[in-house]
């Protein structure tokens, strides 16, 4: 009997890439970073591989380095692998036809994902490992969790056989998150199947000085062809290799595969052939239709490359006259997409006599849900006398009009299957809890399958957990259609999206209600009652939050939710449920701490005691589910963007697309997500008018303005306003409003303020307050404020202070990023600054999907339109991508100006020259021009001529435009640091902004070389070992590059000169930003303090080195930090990413902690010197 | 070094059954936070040391914060499901405390009282037979809340007291001390109380956390004030009080600066007496003087050994024992008096 477990695809593959290598060369990329992240734990705990001794787990800077390292590792003789997908699989292409060229044995793990087209997408689809075709890499493609856990093996030991290199691919997310149980395979299987002398052979091909070879060599047209030709007997082997090896496996383990696996009719006259995990659906659903007499079958592609054409056919029934080929991968300007292709190709060649119609399409782009119902809708599509060739299907295409309809309504799932849906938010544990309750299940008797739905946004995200549980193996590959049990776990998300859509007749529903049961029905919508009406659904609830709270879980509701769960359905005995649920606490929570177990099974107990039935009356509510949108909308939000935001998006037809990925900006202000339990008050009394919290404000919520007390005349009741504690503009009233609805709740406002109200000093001049009695007095408030005038930037007051930059209309806000984020009040500082002349490159991590992960996108739009226009190209090449936009906007300029004194004659003179001679280095300059080139514009419209229509089109550059090149750490100083350091020595006038969190955060905490020595992070379990990379002393290095280094809870003020003298520099500038951040185990709300404390042990110095002031014979170099007052240890172990090293390994803690404050301290001492001795003619510049 | 070499002279004394050189024995400070700071207090002849305390607040804290953070942000986003990675074992309890407490007890030859704070009944008293199973000589129990709940009494307190004790004696083997603080409305019947549910020895006494005021940040912040000879004098009252009336040790614990401190605690009944304050002001060189100092007293004064002493001017060893009741705090109101001009002086 084998060994059973439940776990997810990127698990079941490293368990045996970890157990069948002796390198593994990683870099994180979703949705593939989890198998690195196993096999680093498991190499630092010691887990040995097949023959015992521990894998070298190596995180290189790309996924170019990995495969750079990949190679080198398999040149000299280690079996080596890695994991990886979508733009990290590109990057590995130039390697991976030089691996193939050698005929090296090696396995790529794939966890296949769209490529960054119009869009980047995270999600998953065969685009990237199609890209890789032409490297000459066998291609293994698994459908399901056992099969990926299966091929790991097969892929290997073929390898080794046939010396071609294998990708073995999954489909990202749909395989690779899907949580399913499986058979393990154990050492012995993978013994019988990994032949050891090809291990040796492989090892005897290595590089090495005792037996010279060389490889690599430059090759001339004489022989390259020839030897390019060399390598074909291996390719022809290889699918002999595998069917002998699948044949072996299914003696060994009793599971059968082979190259083309053919499920359905042995008659069948209509197949479908796809490969991944949407042959699953496909196969349960020709089992459903085949029971009905239908003579249909699935083709099922195992070994896609080399693609077997004669095998290919042999598995076809010979009967069939009808084939669909179903490509996950698009190549626009194709003749078809790959498979159908190579299908087309293969019938073709065969000696068949009427060979079959065969048409080919696309299904399941990004995860798009591939159901039954589209395998129903292609098998009667394929019935039609001329089928349609060249379809999609999933989607509405009313552009091109490629799309088969299908009725989604129609569903198939098993009447033996249990079906459970849960609504949650990804703070409170639902996906946890239920990750635990498939454990539990699937350590009973009965299979149990798991996937998760998540949200676009980084703070107040929801999650929907979709969980399968049965006595059969579990194939069904598509989110769950009909549920016989739903939770929601945020009573709000009734008013927002459809949950009960899903419902069958007769279900379950479980709500957490913050109302008693008695009270929750007149809570609810008409809509939500009226489903449950003709559903007759069941309804129960419990008050999950303030049991949580009172046991001391915080928001962490899951036990109780899971425990719930579990006593509404009968999947276990309750008595046998409640142990293993805590049986599962304590595997879980166990090694935490006693005070966790503890109060988890309170949590179970409390339960039984408290959860209700809802008694569900026959009266209806008059209450009707919200507008998605405001009215006031515009229309492409109302069309379009409301309709995401609703969870409709599948259903928006291609044609109401934009067709080259371009969006409107200023779009979140009309997603009022409300997600805050509290939220900022202001106390005009107390308040000095200082604009800390303003400035802080993660999502720019907290906004204050100056106006004539006039203009207050018709404020809404309850709105208040002070008079300005401004020099020379006492005459003026002050105002400080909060966005209630687009407040995450993080308080870092409230930590910011240094007033305090002298009667009672607990309380602030803001202070957090409940939001549910605020907000509807709140939003008329907040819509009065928003149509005050906007501070002018250009007429005033001058932006040299936090005061006065708090009047500047923020043009990034409401963004979804992380409640308390520390990289986001810098944006909202720039986008205040400079955000109406700017263009962003934003390389892709946490800053490109806060910053424009659909739906709604913060960037936003001055009074006159104006504001950053925003890109992100990709993830290794923003500073590049940005310096080309610089090049564009100094050509078009310089363009212009030869325009400009050609067509001199013909405009105003007086106007000519001020174009020409502008003076743009302040506000009032920028402004003044744009109303100069207002004017030429206005004088070129007229004229017809070539220059003056050129002209015409160019003449907003002549008004000065900031570069912007953002990213974080990951980017600045590992993949993209090449990039980054051309730039830097280009000379030209761009900003670069390094948001550093000192992690891979979007990714999940990897180390970077920004981690700190001592840190703990992913790569880094140890705590890295290494100092953090100088990248700020390297940037000085050049003598003409503006740099600082600033922290804006350290000093909000030497933030503020940063910005401004970063934006005046016409050369390359630098700014290095301390952005505390979630994935460094902190309390949010004292990010602040953090940053303080890191400037105030040295560890973060604040500096500038501004090389202007060489030429006024003083030193460029400023330490704006004082000495050191405190310990590092003061300020690192209020952190979870350092204190964790003392928790699991004190003594190496207390070693790397010494070893940081030395490192420290050089640095510091270096810095002082640099501050003191430096003169002005170091550096060339 | 061996500061004493009088060998005419008996100062060893008895407490929780360790026979010990002298009365002098180091109080938890940061100078037995460290194996090196423990070397160096054995090294300056201290007779026994009390190690700082494990708060039931900091395993618990511990173990929340830990589990507060491994979880907080997870699942919440599709690329990063979680941000740390979960070792296989975590010490989140109090290894480096029982590890420090075993290696002291392996590089040193100096008897090592434990010490645990808290207050509720719990799974953390079970850090006491950690504590034992380290190597601990004997284990101090520190009780100490602050009662700000206005719903709880004095006699819930006293029961919650009474049950941590229970537990934690019903767990270790090794002697068990109680430090206490001197705020009982009946303390020689609560203190009683506490040896007949377990206390082999009474600590007295704690001194309460007093915050102080910071009023340029309008900060309550803590503020530790290390202790005066003058602070003396409430444990002397008490010690005196319960010397004889109770099987348990008694130990002073606050306001031991000099020999004479010394002197007096041990002649109202101390077995021994805790110091940190001055060796943290005055250097560990301080011990050597104060046993000195205590030799030639005791020398000059014809005392033989400490045990002679111990007691000797507790209350029921003086001829007026209402020297420490009521008329004794009427003499000394009355001893003063107010001048014409409304000073307070004494007369």
């Amino acid at each position: 009997m084998y060994q059973q477990d439940t776990l997810d695809g990127n698990e079941a593959v490293a368990r045996i890439a970890h157990k069948l290598n002796e390198v593994i060369a990683i870099y994180p990329i979703t949705p593939s970073s989890p198998m690195g992240e196993h096999a680093d734990m498991w190499s630092a705990a010691g887990t040995p591989n097949l023959w015992g001794t521990v894998p070298l787990v190596q995180e290189m800077q790309s996924e170019g380095g990995a495969a750079g390292a990949v190679h080198g590792a398999l040149q000299t003789g280690a079996l080596t692998t890695t994991f990886t997908a979508s733009q990290g699989l590109l990057l590995m292409i130039p390697n991976m036809y030089k691996i193939a060229g050698e005929l090296t044995s090696t396995v790529f793990h794939i966890a296949a994902r769209s490529l960054a087209a119009q869009g980047l997408s995270i999600f998953g689809d065969h685009s990237d490992v199609m890209a890789t075709r032409g490297a000459g890499w066998a291609m293994l493609f698994a459908a399901s969790v056992q099969e990926a856990h299966d091929f790991a093996l097969i892929a290997q030991a073929a390898t080794l056989m046939s010396r071609v290199p294998f990708l073995h691919i999954m489909d990202g997310f749909r395989t690779s998150h899907e949580v399913n149980k499986i058979s393990l395979l154990p050492d012995d299987d993978l013994r019988t199947l990994i032949d050891d002398d090809r291990v040796r052979a492989h090892r005897a091909r290595a590089l090495t000085p005792d037996r010279p070879v060389m490889r690599g060599t430059a090759q001339n047209p004489d022989i390259y062809f020839q030897a390019r030709e060399t390598v074909n007997p291996y390719y022809q082997e290889t699918p002999a290799i595998v069917t002998k090896l699948f044949k072996k496996f299914a003696t060994q383990t009793g599971r059968h595969y082979q190259l083309f696996d053919y499920v359905g009719a042995s008659d069948a006259e209509r197949v479908i052939v796809l490969m991944g995990s949407g042959a699953e659906t496909a196969e349960e659903t020709v089992r459903y239709l085949t029971d009905y007499g239908e003579k249909v079958g699935v083709l099922k592609v195992r070994l896609y490359r080399p693609f077997d054409s004669a095998t290919f056919i042999k598995c076809l029934p010979q009967t069939v006259t009808r084939i669909a080929v179903l490509d996950r991968t698009k190549e626009p300007g194709s003749a078809g997409e790959p498979l159908y292709q190579d299908v087309v190709t293969a019938v073709s060649e065969s000696d068949w006599q009427t060979k079959p119609v065969i048409i080919g399409g696309r299904y399941g782009l990004s995860s798009k849900e591939f159901t039954p119902a589209m395998v129903i809708a292609l098998f009667e599509e394929l019935i039609k006398a001329r089928p349609k060739n060249h379809f999609t299907l999933g989607i509405d295409d009313d552009l091109s009009f490629t799309s088969l309809p299908f009725d989604s309504s129609l569903t198939i799932e098993p009447a033996t299957t249990r079906r459970a849906i849960f609504w949650g938010l990804g703070s409170d544990g639902t996906v946890s809890a239920n990750k635990n309750s498939i454990k539990i299940i699937g350590d009973t008797s009965q299979y149990a399958q798991g996937y998760f739905v998540y949200d676009s946004k980084k703070s107040g995200a929801r999650t929907v957990s979709h969980l399968r549980f049965g006595p059969e193996p579990i194939r069904s590959s598509y989110l769950i259609q009909q549920a016989d049990f739903i939770a929601v776990h945020q009573f709000g998300f009734l008013d927002r999206f459809d949950v009960l859509k899903a419902a069958m007749p007769g279900a379950t529903l479980l709500l957490n209600s913050p109302y008693p049961a008695d009270a929750v029905w007149d809570h609810l919508t008409l809509e939500v009652q009226q489903t449950i009406h003709d559903k007759t659904l069941k309804v129960y609830s419990i008050n999950a939050y303030e049991l949580a709270s009172t046991l001391g879980l915080g928001n962490r509701i899951n036990t109780i939710m899971q425990t719930a769960f579990f006593l509404l359905t009968d999947i276990l005995p309750p008595e046998e449920a409640i142990a293993s649920i805590k049986a599962t606490i304590e595997k879980t929570y166990g090694k935490r701490g006693e005070a966790i177990l503890r109060i988890n099974y309170a949590a179970v107990d409390a339960t039984l005691e408290q959860l209700r039935e809802v008694v569900i009356p026959e009266y209806l509510g008059d209450r009707t589910r919200p507008p998605v949108v405001s009215p006031d909308a515009p229309e492409f939000v109302h069309h379009v963007t409301a309709r995401m935001m609703a969870d409709q998006g599948d259903m928006l037809p291609v044609s109401q697309l934009p067709h080259d990925g371009t969006y409107p900006t200023a779009t979140t202000q009309w997603e009022k997500r409300a997600i805050a339990q509290e939220v900022p008050l202001w106390n005009p009394e107390v308040c000095i008018q200082c604009g800390k919290c303003i400035l802080v404000c993660p999502h720019a919520v907290i906004r204050a303005k100056l106006a004539d007390p006039a203009a207050f005349d018709e404020a809404p009741e309850g709105f208040q306003h002070a008079t300005a504690r401004w020099q020379g503009l006492s005459d003026k009233h002050y105002t400080l409003q909060v966005s209630m609805d687009d407040c995450t709740g993080c308080s870092l406002c409230v930590e910011a303020c240094p007033a305090k109200d002298k009667r009672q000093v607990g309380r602030k001049a803001i202070n957090m307050t409940p939001y549910l009695p605020l907000c509807n007095a709140n939003r008329p408030h907040w819509d009065f404020f928003l149509k005050l005038d906007d501070q002018p930037k250009h007429d005033g007051i001058p932006l040299t202070t936090v005061k006065n930059i708090q009047l500047l209309r923020p043009l990034f806000e409401f963004s979804g990023a992380c409640a308390g984020c520390g990289e986001t009040p810098y944006l909202k500082l720039l986008s205040q600054l400079y955000g109406d002349r700017s263009i962003i490159a934003n390389a892709t991590g946490c800053s490109s999907i806060y910053g424009g992960n659909l739906p709604t996108t913060p960037w936003a739009k001055d009074a006159t339109g104006r504001g950053p226009a925003w890109s992100n190209s990709l993830f290794e090449d923003n500073a590049e991508f940005g310096l080309g936009m610089r090049l564009t906007l100094d050509k078009q300029r310089e363009y212009a100006l030869e325009l400009l004194q050609a067509l001199a004659g013909e405009l105003e003179p007086v106007l000519v020259e001020n174009l020409l001679n502008a003076d743009q280095s302040s506000e009032a300059g920028v402004s003044a021009q744009r109303e100069r080139g207002s004017q030429l514009k206005a004088a070129l419209t007229p004229m017809t001529n070539a220059k003056a229509r050129d002209l015409l089109s160019l003449a907003d550059t002549l008004v000065k435009k900031t570069i912007w090149i953002v990213g974080g750490d990951g980017w600045a100083y590992d993949i993209g640091y090449g990039g980054l350091d051309h730039v830097l020595t280009s000379g030209k006038d761009i900003n670069i902004l390094v948001l550093d969190t000192e992690v891979y955060s979007n990714t999940g905490g990897q180390a970077s070389k920004a981690t700190s020595l001592g840190a703990v992070a992913k790569f880094a379990m140890g705590g890295k070992a290494t100092p953090k990379k100088d990248l700020g002393r390297i940037a000085m290095q050049y003598g003409d590059v503006y740099v600082a280094q600033i922290a804006m809870g350290a000093s909000d003020t030497q933030t503020l000169k940063a910005f401004l003298e970063a934006e005046s520099y016409s050369g390359p500038s630098l700014i290095i930003a301390y952005s505390h951040c979630i994935a460094h185990g902190i309390d949010m709300a004292k990010g602040l303090t953090q940053q303080k404390l890191a400037a105030d042990s040295a560890y973060w110095p604040l500096y500038r080195f501004d090389p202007r002031l060489k030429a006024q014979q003083k030193n460029p170099f400023q330490l704006d930090s004082k000495p050191p007052k405190i310990p590092f240890k003061d300020y690192a172990l209020n952190e979870t990413r350092f204190r964790m090293l003392r928790q699991t390994n004190p003594k190496g803690a207390d070693l790397l902690f010494k070893n940081a404050q030395e490192v420290i301290d050089t640095r510091w001492q270096s810095y002082e010197h640099l501050a003191q001795n430096l003169q002005p003619e170091e550096g060339r510049a | 070094m061996n500061p004493v070499s009088h060998t005419q002279l008996d100062l060893s004394t008895r407490y929780l059954g360790l026979e010990l050189p002298h009365p002098l024995v180091a109080s938890a400070s940061p100078l037995s936070y460290t194996l090196a700071g423990i070397r160096q207090l054995e090294d300056a002849g201290i007779a026994a040391i009390v190690m700082h305390s494990l708060f039931e607040e900091q395993i618990e804290h511990e173990s929340r914060t830990l589990d507060h953070f491994l979880d907080y942000g997870t699942y919440s986003f599709a690329e990063a499901l979680d941000y740390f990675p979960e070792p296989q074992q975590f010490n989140v309890g109090p290894e480096e405390y029982l590890n420090l407490v075993s290696n002291a007890k392996k590089a040193t030859n100096l008897p090592i009282i434990g010490s645990l704070n808290g207050v509720s009944p719990g799974g953390w008293t079970r850090y006491a037979r950690y504590i034992e199973e380290a190597g601990a000589d004997a284990l101090e129990l520190n009780l100490y809340y602050l009662p700000t709940d206005l719903t709880m009494t004095g006699s819930d307190i006293e029961q919650m007291y009474l049950g941590v004790i229970r537990d934690v004696k019903e767990v270790i083997s090794i002697p068990l001390a109680v430090k206490i603080g001197p705020y009982f409305t009946a303390l020689p019947h609560t203190a009683t109380r506490f040896v007949h549910a377990g206390a082999d020895a009474l600590v007295l006494f704690n001194r309460f956390n007093q915050p102080d005021f910071d009023l340029e940040t309008l900060e309550v912040t803590p503020r530790l004030v290390l202790s005066r000879s003058d602070e003396l004098r409430l444990p002397l009252t008490w010690t005196a009080i319960l010397y004889g009336r109770t099987r348990a040790d008694l130990a002073i614990t606050s306001g031991i600066h000099t020999h004479l401190d010394v002197l007096k605690a041990t002649m109202a009944g101390a077995n021994i007496t805790m110091m940190a304050s001055e060796l943290l002001q005055h250097g560990l060189g301080r011990i050597h003087t104060m046993l000195n100092d205590l030799t030639a007293w005791m020398e000059g004064y014809g005392y033989d050994s400490i045990k002679t002493m111990r007691g000797s001017m507790s209350q029921q060893n003086i001829s007026n024992p209402d020297a420490f009741e009521r008329a004794n705090y009427m003499k000394m109101l009355q001893s003063w008096r107010t001048d014409p001009t409304g000073t307070l002086s004494k007369g």
